[in-house]
């Protein structure tokens, strides 16, 4: 088991270094010069034309000029030393940036993260015991939808009705939780609910087929056959077992919510990091893209691993191989 | 070994004589299951219906979706545009539709070239093992270890700003999506060829001599086929979902082309006075998705029911 | 008076292809002690039939007709998971499955698997109903078995498995055992030592035993009356000896012929199979499911029913028109 468990933190890591560098090829081998933003702005905020000899200067400056595998060195190195350098944009501590903002967007995603795992689980498991009945089938056609809803267009269609139509609530922005609870539960209802929408969906129909698999299993039918009552086999023989398969997916639902605080933020005005990827990438910020894609990418893999341990523990046919 | 504690029994041949014994040929069982619910003939009716508008769009819409009209700008919806104008005075129902073929063809675009990669790197890695799996799935791992949507979004944004390419950035919406589709396919095409490979007639087949290419192309692709099917299919909506998405930021097809996802970003200014103009297009994506997904289901149940774990 | 008497349980299954009528009309019973033997191919309803007993059937199954007379009670009349089946299975009435494989759960561990029967059905506590799982390991052959009760079925080997069910079928002293097929999936040594093992533990603890196979000659040996199935139908029935010197339908004896016999004087003489396939149960004819097949048959057969059926002997039955009096 521990070598089990080292193997993967390991290939974790090479995962998160490819990541980067996969990252840093794309910024820069695809068409586009970081600099052309900056000098954008340069011009239009400070009336300031920058002449080819200054564009030198500033390419040398932020290091553009060395070669890609040399530059992927030295933002290596200053990682490691907790430098994730400047936004171009916004010229501050990029560090500093996401101190502010990834606590946002972790509060939405991870409290959207468990009440998607207690809906979505608690369906699946509901409609494959009742399979066939009323609720099954709605339960089941329910999930299907929302499979399909693209999630910047719930933002937008529950912002309608809650906001402008029902004005419940507010249209925008962040509370702090702990300074005021409430106004951020009124301000924070509708992107969680946005975002857990797809995981539910995915989740519940998952648990669902799972669990169906596992109804219909040899050992279940021992479990009958011993005269075993139905709470008592759910509960000790058929859970456990359907669930096995669901936690590795419990990841991929991480990504996805991940994903989803991009289109959440920018809808619901959301000062959080998927708000500042976008802007970075809009902006051509490319370093703040590349701590984001670090930061998220190890959020991910990190995510991922901790699944992947959690199987392995739970099951014991790895556990004890 | 039949157990026959377990359902039916596999018809038996002629030989019984005097009994009558239902002969079913393969496609004929996959019909029958394919149609055994609803939902998955639903799904196939709607997709038909989206794809005969997409190509027949021309001779569908009612109005040309580029056409503007600045003196009937945000009109509700009347006889002369069923579901209004937008804010530049182009009918809606025209745009709808003619979105339909962005979407559609974006989305098979982007599934096919994703696919065909992602087939090739599965296939491969499958096949020669060793070091040629361990590289590619350490790429599909990373390409993986970002949200979907980051991933895409990276592409599209920065090449966009360049100066991407013409034709209104769809070739680089279709370059984007398909990227962000390799790993996803590949990842299950490998599963399926080593789970194809285990099988004895691939191992007959090497006993005989076959080469491996010729075993990859004439045993394991045919067998993977159906389930790989049944995956792209599922990929559809995916795609699709991801150029709304892309529009919808700014950064996929560009106006005046129509896209849903364009339409329900325009749409947004005028939430207030005229919601339709940004909801319709959400409940188009909506349909689209849903008639690939449930078409995709029942292809999936009526290949092989045990892919529902797996797909 | 017979400890289980089955009259005509008919069990159907609702399928896309049509109904398969996977028992049709099976009658059998079982007296104290006793071991008998149900026999037949795949496919001819053995195992449906005593899952039927059991009630372990599921939808798309379900059973239209029959009586199951134990203890005084029709079986049938109880909800299939109700609190009487409930507590009759596991305890009265047990039953060893055919894969060992399958057929534990594999996140659980042994010892839980064994003592949930123990505390359910006996009442016991934790500790004891440990104890008495060692217990019942060593009584089925399971070497070092206090330190592999709480191992997972996944480090067990199959024969291995195989006694753990076995146990769990012991457990509680039942009064019948329903073992189906509990040999077929392990090899041929496996079975020999299964097979002792088993009829040395229903001699001990005096139960009756219904042993399903299609494998005649693991019943050979062991069991004392054998029912012959076919097509979800009894054929033939009677004591062991008799079957085997002297069986009097077409069927049975087209499968003695099949079989190779130890000690065959000549050494060469050839395997006869039985000609054709087993039959489609679903749209099956009104007359004997076996005619295409029989090489006995007479115009008879070809007009009326399957026949029901008769009595030949001292507890000799067939289901047949023509009377072989066939012998090896």
């Amino acid at each position: 088991m521990t070598a089990y468990v080292i193997r993967r933190v390991i290939i974790g890591i090479i995962i998160l270094l490819l990541v980067t560098m996969l990252v840093f090829l794309l910024v820069r081998l695809l068409p586009g010069d970081p600099l052309v933003v900056f000098l954008g702005q340069s011009f239009t905020q400070n009336q300031q034309r920058i002449g080819p000899e200054q564009y030198e200067a500033l390419r040398h400056q932020w290091g553009l000029d060395k070669p890609i595998p040399v530059q992927y060195i030295d933002w290596l190195s200053k990682i490691f030393r907790g430098d994730l350098g400047k936004s171009i944009t916004v010229q501050e501590d990029i560090a500093t940036l996401i101190a502010q903002r990834m606590p946002r967007t972790a509060y939405i995603g991870l409290i959207a993260f468990v009440f998607a795992n207690i809906f979505g689980i608690l369906a699946g498991i509901v409609c494959a015991l009742r399979r066939g009945s009323w609720m099954d089938n709605t339960i089941t056609t329910l999930a299907n939808i929302g499979m399909t809803i693209p999630v910047f267009w719930l933002g937008v269609l529950l912002m309608y009705f809650f906001c402008y139509k029902l004005g419940w609530l507010p249209t925008s922005g962040w509370v702090n939780p702990f300074e005021d609870f409430w106004g951020n539960v009124r301000h924070m209802i509708l992107p969680m609910s946005c975002i857990a929408v797809g995981s539910v969906a995915g989740l519940a129909r998952l648990v669902r087929s799972c669990m169906l698999e596992v109804i219909a299993a040899d050992y279940v039918r021992t479990a009958w056959a011993k005269g075993l009552r139905e709470r008592v086999i759910v509960l000790r023989h058929q859970l456990k077992n359907a669930l096995l398969p669901v936690v590795t997916a419990l990841g991929g639902a991480l990504g996805a919510i991940l994903g989803g605080s991009v289109f959440i933020e920018t809808v619901f005005a959301i000062p959080g990091m998927g708000l500042l990827m976008t802007n970075a990438i809009f902006d051509q910020d490319y370093q703040v893209v590349q701590a984001g894609v670090l930061l998220f990418g190890a959020i991910i893999i990190f995510s991922n691993l901790a699944v992947d341990i959690a199987w392995g523990w739970m099951d014991p046919r790895i556990r004890l191989a | 070994m039949a157990d026959d504690s377990k359902t039916t029994m596999m018809p038996a041949n002629g030989e019984g004589a005097g009994f009558t014994i239902p002969r079913h040929s393969e496609w004929k069982r996959i019909a029958r299951v394919f149609f055994s619910r609803k939902l998955y003939a639903i799904g196939l009716v709607i997709c038909v219906i989206l794809v005969i508008m997409a190509i027949f769009a021309p001779v569908i819409a009612p109005y040309n979706p580029l056409k503007t009209d600045l003196r009937a700008i945000l009109e509700m919806p009347s006889g002369a545009h069923w579901l209004g104008t937008d804010q530049l005075g182009r009918d809606v129902v025209s745009r709808i539709i003619y979105g339909a073929r962005t979407s559609l063809m974006i989305g098979f675009a982007a599934v096919f070239s994703g696919s065909i990669i992602g087939l090739l790197m599965g296939l491969a890695a499958a096949n020669y093992g060793g070091w040629v799996f361990a590289i590619i799935m350490r790429i599909t791992d990373a390409l993986m270890a970002l949200p979907g949507i980051i991933l895409v979004l990276l592409i599209a944004g920065i090449a966009s700003k360049s100066g991407g390419a013409g034709s209104g950035g769809i070739p680089l919406v279709i370059f984007a999506l398909g990227f962000g589709g390799i790993a996803g396919m590949c990842r299950m095409i490998c599963g399926l060829a080593l789970s194809v490979k285990q099988n004895d007639y691939v191992l007959s087949a090497r006993a005989i001599g076959m080469s491996n290419w010729r075993i990859m192309m004439t045993q394991i692709f045919p067998n993977a086929f159906p389930p790989i099917m049944v995956g792209v299919t599922m990929a559809i909506g995916g795609m699709v979902l991801g150029e709304a998405g892309l529009s919808w930021l700014g950064i996929g097809v560009v106006p005046p082309v129509p896209s849903w996802g364009g339409m329900i970003n325009d749409g947004q200014a005028y939430l207030l006075s005229n919601p339709i103009l940004s909801l319709v297009p959400g409940v188009a994506i909506m349909l689209l998705v849903f008639g690939f997904n449930m078409f995709g289901d029942g292809l999936r149940d009526a290949v092989d029911p045990r892919l529902r774990g797996v797909i | 008076m017979a400890l289980l008497d089955v009259e005509n349980i008919k069990t159907y299954f609702h399928t896309e292809y049509g109904m398969v009528k996977a028992a049709d009309g099976v009658s059998f019973n079982i007296n104290q002690g006793e071991i008998i033997g149900l026999v037949g191919e795949s496919g001819c309803g053995k195992s449906v039939t005593i899952l039927s007993v059991m009630r372990l059937i599921r939808s798309p199954g379900e059973i239209i007709d029959g009586k199951v007379m134990f203890d005084g009670k029709d079986l049938l009349e109880y909800e299939a998971n109700g609190p009487e089946m409930r507590a009759i299975r596991g305890s009265k009435m047990t039953m060893i499955f055919q894969e060992p494989m399958t057929s534990l759960n594999p996140v659980l561990t042994i010892c839980r698997q064994i003592t949930e029967v123990l505390e359910l059905h006996l009442g016991m506590d934790r500790h004891s109903s440990r104890e008495r799982a060692i217990e019942l390991l060593k009584m089925v052959g399971v070497p070092d078995a206090a330190r592999r009760i709480d191992d997972f079925p996944h480090q067990f080997s199959g024969g291995m498995r195989q006694r753990v069910m076995i146990a769990m079928a012991i457990a509680c002293n039942p009064i019948i055992i329903f073992a189906d097929e509990p040999t077929t999936a392990v090899d041929v040594t496996t079975q020999a030592q299964l097979l002792e093992l088993m009829i040395d533990l229903v001699k001990r603890i005096n139960t009756s035993l219904v042993f399903v196979t299609h494998n005649l000659g693991v019943v050979a040996r062991y069991v004392q009356r054998i029912y012959v199935m076919y097509a979800g139908r009894i054929v033939e029935s009677g004591l062991s000896e008799d079957i085997f010197s002297n069986p009097r339908h077409p069927y049975t004896i087209g499968l003695l012929q099949s079989v190779p016999r130890l000690g065959e004087k000549h050494g060469t003489k050839k395997l006869v199979p039985i000609m054709g396939l087993p039959p489609n149960l679903i749209n099956m004819p009104p007359t004997c499911a076996f005619l295409p097949r029989c090489k006995h048959k007479i115009s008879r057969c070809q007009q009326e029913p399957w026949p029901a059926l008769r009595n030949v002997g001292d507890q000799h039955y067939i289901s047949c028109y023509v009377d072989v009096r066939g012998n090896q």
